[in-house]
């Protein structure tokens, strides 16, 4: 019995010290989100102390963990998905851990008869894991009747209701589309216990989301393309399709382009820094800039 | 007579949690999951029906769970094995075969004896009724 009490009362410590760890490295990689990190802190917490309710012998409902993830593209749906996916396994939530990330092609079929065994296909791949579903949304198409949506929906709905030990689906999109789907499919929303929004980044959160892909690929702006970086933020943030981070690293990935093909013209004598410096020139010649000058 | 055929099958029926270690030890192998099943368990029938498709790319033995539920549902008098491809090359064969379910009355074999040129016996077995 001693021995007993011993383990139990260790479990949930441990527990609780390896998910503030998962929290700050959350904390430390993802910019921004605050409601979102504030969300994922408190399921975690109520996972943990669910795991230390049962070891005590305390009654408990296992809980439902199918979520729903809204927002603008590039706000960081699928990168956090993937971390809770990491933390769902670390409090043992699922068993292996993985994410499996599908969109409406990958659940429904062509003809009468595809879709069933596609979407348990895609399923059975997802249990043990997590489902992310990227643009739920178009699963349902009221327009069309005889549409093949429907099918896929139904079984998923059976799936996230009697195997919710086996797998925790994330919906993911838009806000506005995602709530119009979910008042067609009230099925959907009422299994779904924990909705979050995401919400669009800051000029200044961009900015450090920009400093964090930089120092990952091993560049570096200099004093001039810093303020030169902060100029083609604001202007690119007020044109249409602005892809939140997504949008960040492209635009790196185009600078980057264009340094190199400034420093291959002389790359012998380019030496590590030159290598390694992004210049304010390098961020002058994009469009964002030129689009300004007509209008 | 009970039938021994694949692995396992001079023990006791697995129960489900034991097929479930099972089938998660020959994921962890990266071996492929499939699910045969069959009415005819002569020996000779190498080559039984697949029950869907064979489980590539899976990660937890749930979904395997899935196919052997539904299988046994479909199926409650037959013969139903699991296999475990492994695809690494020079193997490429299957590594691990077992059955998961049997009839609750296995009838067995009886001998048959066929006379041929210059009174030769041959014997061969065929399924009780």
């Amino acid at each position: 019995m001693n021995a007993r009490d011993a383990t139990s009362t260790v479990a949930p410590v441990d527990a609780a010290a390896e998910i503030r760890a998962l929290l700050d490295s959350l904390d430390r990689e993802l910019v921004g989100l605050a409601p979102v990190k504030q969300r994922i802190a408190e399921v975690a917490a109520l996972l943990a102390v669910d795991r230390a309710r049962a070891s005590l012998g305390l009654p408990g409902t296992p809980p439902a963990l199918h979520m729903s993830f809204t927002g603008n593209p590039g706000t960081g749906k699928t990168t956090v998905a993937l971390k809770m996916a990491g933390i769902l396994h670390r409090l043992g939530y699922v068993r292996k851990g993985h994410l499996v990330a599908v969109t409406r092609d990958d659940l429904v079929g062509q003809y009468i008869g595809h879709t069933a065994p596609k979407t348990r296909e895609v399923l059975k791949r997802a249990m043990g894991g997590v489902l992310f579903i990227d643009e739920a949304y178009y699963l349902y198409r009221p327009e069309n009747e005889r549409d093949y949506g429907q099918e896929a929906i139904e079984i998923l709905l059976q799936v996230m209701e009697n195997q919710r030990e086996d797998l925790v689906v994330i919906l993911a999109g838009y806000k506005d589309r995602m709530a119009r789907f979910f008042e067609c499919n009230p099925g959907f929303s009422s299994r779904i216990a924990h909705h979050v929004d995401f919400p669009d980044y800051t000029r200044e959160e961009l900015l450090r989301i920009a400093q964090l892909m930089l120092d990952r690929m091993g560049y570096a702006f200099d004093d001039a393309a810093r303020a030169a970086f902060e100029r083609y933020l604001g202007l690119r943030m007020a044109q249409p399709h602005f892809a939140n981070a997504r949008s960040v690293r492209n635009a790196l990935d185009r600078m980057r382009l264009r340094h190199a093909s400034r420093v291959f013209e002389n790359l012998a004598q380019a030496d590590r820094a030159a290598l390694s410096t992004l210049a304010a020139d390098d961020i002058l010649a994009s469009r964002v800039f030129q689009s300004r000058e007509p209008s | 007579m009970r039938i021994t055929q694949g692995a396992f099958s001079f023990l006791p029926d697995l129960t489900d949690v034991q097929i479930r270690a099972q089938v998660d030890y020959c994921l962890q192998q990266g071996w492929a999951v499939s699910v045969e099943h069959t009415d005819d368990i002569h020996p000779r029938n190498t080559y039984w029906e697949m029950f869907g498709m064979p489980m590539f790319d899976l990660a937890d033995a749930a979904g395997a769970m899935v196919e052997i539920t539904a299988c046994r549902a479909t199926f409650p008098e037959h013969y139903i094995r699991v296999n475990a491809f492994d695809a690494t090359r020079g193997w490429e064969t299957v590594r691990l075969s077992f059955v998961v379910n049997r009839p609750a009355n296995e009838p067995g074999f009886r001998l048959v004896r066929t006379e041929g040129p210059g009174r030769l016996q041959r014997y061969s077995i065929e399924r009780r009724t």
